[in-house]
């Protein structure tokens, strides 16, 4: 069925503003491809069911709304962890600012300069994007991969030494950035790869992880703070036979975020965690959107989602797990909790099980509350002021999902951040 | 040390009055204990006077070295020197025991214009209060009073209490759930505080934990009041005779 008028002119508007680049190379078909996927699609928008909660107007108004840059002299996230820097300012590859991306056991390329013909990426660039538009359409995704100018292609064949970190700096208003990642990992590879940043005005990434057998991939993310900054991110991932998928996001500030993860367990005895922290403060909307597609046996899914809302700000989370027939003693797990610091904000959930196997063990659970007025007052009683004690409980809502995050050192990090970026709030 | 006169207090919630007119002077250095029957406004008190939400001071005052105890926030009466040993220590996940006495011990040290404690100093004194009490290194690092026993969150209050080195220590009924090995350790920690310049208030239903902490007062009280004062013998006298007695002699 072909898309409204409507819908198809603000497509054919979108697309016409952010033409497919020039590329004669590999990439070409996969674009061309995504492109036509598009347009019988459409943009999302509000009527559209998978955008029920989430507003998709700024993400797919041809125009990206300016978003002021914020300024501040806190350390750079990650400061203290040996990795590799790849660094994308405004969504613009910056030399200068990366090291060199040679690293044992990884090659790392360039999107925008990788052209040869039989390039290993031609297999994963747009596949498993086009793969994860069954059963929901994922426009923004499929607009993605056609019109995305650059990105990282890294193929680890190995165990690699240190994370590869991408950092994407914000520096003009009215940015609009399209970036795609392709990160391909052999049998028994294993990667972690860091993402910080605010990257633009307006972000939209795509990131496809494709996942051998007995490989293992870790993600730590944390979004740029600009208090005005919209993105629209979609991680796919495929897991092979006794693989690993790990994914943690932390969101602290952004007007909109919307992080869509599919994520596909093709193998036997793998396991795929995925895990979010936000704050959200006033003008706040934050989405996690999540599929999680279980074609194998004896494999493990969990999704931990944490929400610290106050000043009317909305939190949203649509978590899915897919158990196909045959997949049996699946372990699915989905918990997603906000913490409602007043009334004016608000978390709407949907929680969706769908299950065509009889041997398995799916749980979920959603819930929205108030602080503990009781563990408050105790914090008081002990001379805590109000505003540490409200930060303390905060900060123990969310490490229930930080501690989902292997690594002791970006746990560490991760909190130390969060406690410092609440006590800048109050102070 | 603390000074309560003709307390009132009704539930805000509902129009329910459940202290009428509380009397009562503990001077520095003494322990006073307050005994009654249920629901006779014991815990109430010890709410009131820490500050808790819910409940309105329809008359009367208290103070804390003439302190206006309840013009202040929950915070400021403890860096003013209140401490309440609760009935019902609060769990509190994710934050971790130590970090949670250190911020209370500098935010307290703060609020008085006192240099805060060092970390490193910090850890010195918490383990050697922490041994006087049984409390092991894997307590102290267990988020706030998670898994731990009835015994184990009470002492962990008496740990509290010798850190913050208060005042006046308000102690609610700090002997239910403890067994008698274990009451007598919480016990020994609270006699190891009784100092010249500290007052206590040990709110308490049964006798048994006045034979471990020797009160020079005790107090009854019944239906929001006050009703009887003496010196410990009036606690044996409501182990052996309840306090029906006691009750029908003033009423």
């Amino acid at each position: 069925m072909a898309a409204p008028a409507e819908k198809m002119n603000s497509t054919e508007a979108m697309i016409a503003a952010h033409p497919m680049p020039a590329t004669k190379g590999w990439s070409k078909a996969a674009r061309g491809d995504a492109l036509a996927r598009l347009r019988a699609m459409g943009l999302p928008d509000r009527r559209d069911e998978y955008w029920k909660y989430t507003r998709p107007d700024s993400l797919t108004q041809t125009d990206a709304i300016p978003a002021a840059v914020l300024h501040n002299d806190e350390a750079p996230l990650f400061d203290g962890i040996e990795r590799l820097k790849i660094v994308f300012v405004d969504g613009v590859f910056d030399a200068e600012a990366s090291d060199d991306l040679s690293m044992e056991g990884v090659s790392i390329e360039r999107l925008a300069t990788s052209d040869s013909d039989l390039h290993w990426a031609r297999d994963l660039y747009g596949t498993l994007e086009k793969s994860g538009q069954t059963p929901v359409d994922r426009p923004l995704a499929a607009l993605n991969t056609a019109c995305a100018t650059d990105g990282v292609l890294i193929h680890v064949t190995g165990k690699t030494s240190k994370p590869v970190s991408l950092i994407y700096r914000h520096m003009s208003d009215t940015s609009d950035a399209f970036l795609h990642h392709c990160i391909k990992l052999d049998a028994g590879a294993d990667l972690t790869v860091l993402e910080n940043g605010p990257a633009a005005a307006r972000f939209n990434k795509v990131m496809e992880i494709d996942i051998a057998d007995g490989a293992s991939f870790h993600h730590v993310r944390a979004q740029g703070r600009d208090h005005e900054r919209r993105a629209a991110t979609h991680i796919f991932a495929r897991l092979g036979t006794e693989s690993q998928f790990k994914s943690f996001t932390l969101t602290v500030n952004g007007q909109l975020t919307r992080n869509e993860a599919v994520i596909e367990i093709t193998g036997d005895n793998a396991s795929a965690h995925i895990a979010g922290a936000c704050v959200g403060d006033g003008e706040f909307h934050h989405d996690d959107t999540v599929f999680i597609t279980h074609d194998a046996v004896n494999c493990e899914s969990r999704q931990v989602f944490k929400k610290v809302l106050r000043n009317g700000a909305t939190g949203v989370f649509q978590g899915k797990i897919l158990v196909k027939e045959g997949a049996q003693k699946t372990d699915g797990y989905q918990i997603s909790q906000s913490l409602l610091l007043d009334d004016g904000s608000q978390f709407l959930a949907k929680p969706e099980l769908e299950i065509y196997a009889d041997d398995v063990a799916c749980s979920h659970g959603s819930t929205s509350g108030a602080i503990d007025e009781d563990a408050l007052f105790y914090l008081r009683a002990r001379g805590v002021p109000k505003g540490v004690a409200t930060d303390m409980l905060t900060l123990s809502f969310l490490a229930e999902a930080v501690d989902e995050i292997d690594s002791e050192t970006l746990k560490e990090e991760m909190m130390a951040r969060l406690e410092s970026w609440l006590a800048r709030r109050r102070g | 040390m603390l000074s309560i006169k003709n307390l009132n207090v009704k539930l805000e919630e509902e129009d329910k009055q459940i202290l009428k007119g509380v009397n009562l002077e503990v001077e520095a250095g003494k322990v006073h204990a307050i005994m009654g029957p249920n629901g006779s406004g014991k815990s109430t008190l010890s709410y009131v006077l820490s500050g808790k939400d819910g409940y309105e001071v329809t008359e009367g005052s208290a103070t804390l070295e003439g302190e206006d105890l309840l013009d202040m926030e929950p915070e400021e009466r403890a860096a003013a020197g209140l401490f309440l040993a609760f009935q019902y220590p609060v769990e509190i996940p994710g934050v971790g025991n130590m970090t949670f006495l250190r911020t209370a011990v500098n935010a307290q040290r703060k609020a008085r214009g006192e240099e805060e404690m060092s970390a490193a100093e910090f850890l010195k004194v918490v383990r050697a209060k922490a041994k006087d009490l049984k409390i092991d290194a894997d307590m102290l690092k267990r988020p706030v009073n998670m898994g731990f026993s009835g015994g184990e969150k009470k002492r962990n209050e008496i740990l509290q209490m010798a850190m913050l080195e208060p005042k006046m220590c308000i102690l609610d009924e700090t002997d239910s759930g403890l067994d008698v090995d274990a009451m007598k350790l919480v016990a020994e920690g609270v006699n190891a505080l009784r100092s010249e310049g500290r007052g206590f208030l040990v709110i308490t239903h049964y006798q048994r934990l006045l034979d471990h902490i020797k009160p020079d007062v005790v107090h009854i009280m019944a239906d929001g009041r006050i009703v009887k004062t003496g010196g410990p013998e009036l606690a044996l006298e409501v182990e052996n005779n309840g306090y029906a007695d006691i009750l029908a002699e003033v009423a």
